[in-house]
């Protein structure tokens, strides 16, 4: 399919990155937002912020200003280059990882062939620059919270890939743009008006990959590593101003990243049921879909940040020793044996 | 015959190519394990972006999900737990480290002649002609043909599970 207008390759360029900086940081902020400062708030029957704008709509904004005209304060025995370094790392990964994700037909920034396999990969990065943010700041607790991070990040790494090859053995692809297409193309047992979103089919490798990702995340009740009462606030003890922002933002941004692999993955992302409009395939799809697709996809992100958020709001916080069982001995098995099923089913049908 | 010239690619190639280089020489020259570390990091995704030139995508993204995301994470781990301290140390070099010279430079010669020898005429494949090297291509390799030294690999990883698991029980 032809786009009515065509782009030099340096514009075309520059349109990706404009709409990685969007569709990193328009979740983030609206996540911040609706979800840390309200749900939250009603859910503790208060209001929460009300004063910068409308119901406190800018309050992100004033928050934003507040960090960044802070100063910047480092541990004098802290390792400075280092120290620097430690938050662009875990920014980075979060750009990498939305660089694989279709928001439409058209609208997707790159078609890789291995895009599940890819955004496993980069998202394990973080891990890289957590653990040196621990390290370098010179101080018990971060180092205690960045190695806590590690071990719960590798430890729950693993079923989140394993979840994944549920899907992939399913779809038969790893490309993400051929498994919404899979999906909205697919039918139940011949009947189409749904297509065949992987919810239904991969019921548990979408609970093991939505557990996964918040132990990923390291919201509550897999906080551990942050843990306020006990380590201060982990591995960020020593960041402030607009260190601690990037921090921040990337927290929120890389929330809302897996909530758009996980709808991506398992709710049949940007797509609609094909036959709703008589396509059969990717290159029938009406040229509208570059624009309803993005939307359709932030919605299916709300919906599961949502239900990260919800989970966070409510459960006290996992001891280190639960943390890794639940990793090792429950969330593996399930995805190995979800792994084997699909395998055995896939075969018979 | 001309072949078509890839300048983006060269250059890409020679930076990336450049920045491995002072990263493997900064990472037995620091004076600091987790800044030796760290350059290791910057040669292995060097690798992984070098893999990508030859569009072996799978290849290279799997450098970096071993390599940087699991490797690099359980060795910066492991040191930190142990001995990790901020600022410089002198006593990280082995008294022995000259005897390393001659054995780098016979694995370097090795290595070249072996590599000048292979592939004197190859060049970096254009986007036109270049043999995308996927996913299924490589599982029907490992599947088919290199069965056996896969199993073999797996043994020997068994094998390392089962030490580390004999090691850790206190029993």
């Amino acid at each position: 399919m032809m786009l009515a207008v065509q782009f030099p390759y340096w514009a075309q360029s520059l349109l990706r990155v404009l709409g990685g900086l969007v569709a990193v940081l328009l979740p983030a902020g609206t996540i911040v937002y609706l979800f840390l400062f309200k749900m939250m708030s009603f859910m503790q029957s208060r209001l929460g912020p009300m004063e910068a704008g409308p119901y406190g709509s800018m309050q992100l904004f004033a928050e934003v200003g507040k960090w960044l005209q802070k100063e910047d304060i480092m541990p004098e025995k802290a390792d400075h280059s280092i120290f620097k370094i430690a938050p662009l790392i875990v920014l980075a990964s979060t750009f990498l990882l939305v660089a694989v994700v279709p928001f439409g037909p058209d609208a997707l920034f790159t078609n890789f062939e291995t895009g599940v396999f890819y955004a496993l990969a980069v998202s394990s990065v973080s891990v890289l620059g957590i653990l040196i943010a621990g390290w370098s700041s010179a101080n018990k607790y971060s180092l205690l919270g960045g190695l806590r991070a590690a071990g719960q990040l590798i430890a729950y790494e693993l079923p989140m890939v394993l979840a994944v090859v549920g899907v992939v053995i399913q779809a038969g692809t790893m490309n993400l743009q051929q498994i919404v297409v899979a999906q909205n193309a697919g039918e139940i047992f011949g009947w189409s008006g749904l297509g065949n979103p992987y919810i239904l089919t991969q019921f548990i490798g979408f609970a093991v990959f939505m557990i996964a990702v918040q132990a990923e995340l390291t919201q509550a009740p897999f906080d551990m590593p942050v843990a306020e009462s006990e380590l201060v606030s982990g591995y960020m003890t020593e960041y402030s101003g607009f260190r601690f922002l990037i921090f921040f933002i990337a927290e929120f941004a890389t929330a809302g990243v897996f909530a758009m692999i996980a709808s991506v993955l398992f709710l049949g992302g940007w797509g609609i049921p094909f036959s709703w409009f008589g396509w059969n395939n990717i290159d029938q799809i009406d040229n509208w879909m570059n624009i309803v697709g993005p939307l359709i996809m932030f919605t299916k992100m709300m919906g599961l940040v949502f239900l990260i958020m919800w989970i966070r709001f409510s459960y006290p916080r996992f001891r280190e020793d639960q943390l890794q069982r639940f990793a090792w001995k429950v969330l593996i098995p399930v995805s190995l044996g979800n792994i084997m099923l699909t395998a055995v089913l896939k075969v018979v049908f | 015959m001309l072949a078509e010239t890839l300048v983006a690619q060269n250059i890409s190639f020679g930076i990336i190519a450049t920045v491995m280089i002072v990263g493997a020489i900064r990472v037995v020259t620091s004076k600091n394990v987790v800044h030796a570390a760290l350059w290791l990091v910057c040669v292995l995704a060097g690798a992984a972006a070098q893999y990508l030139l030859v569009y072996a995508e799978f290849v290279a993204i799997t450098q970096i999900l071993v390599y940087v995301g699991a490797v690099m994470v359980l060795f910066l781990f492991g040191v930190m737990l142990t001995r990790a301290r901020i600022g410089n140390e002198n006593d990280l070099n082995n008294k022995n480290w000259a005897l390393g010279i001659p054995v780098a430079l016979t694995m370097f010669a090795a290595m070249a002649i072996a590599l000048v020898g292979g592939f004197t005429d190859e060049k970096l494949p254009s986007p036109s002609t270049a043999v995308r090297i996927d996913t299924q291509a490589v599982s029907d390799a490992i599947f088919k043909p290199y069965l056996l030294p896969f199993w073999a690999l797996s043994f020997v990883l068994l094998v390392a599970v089962i030490g580390a698991i004999v090691l850790a029980r206190k029993d």
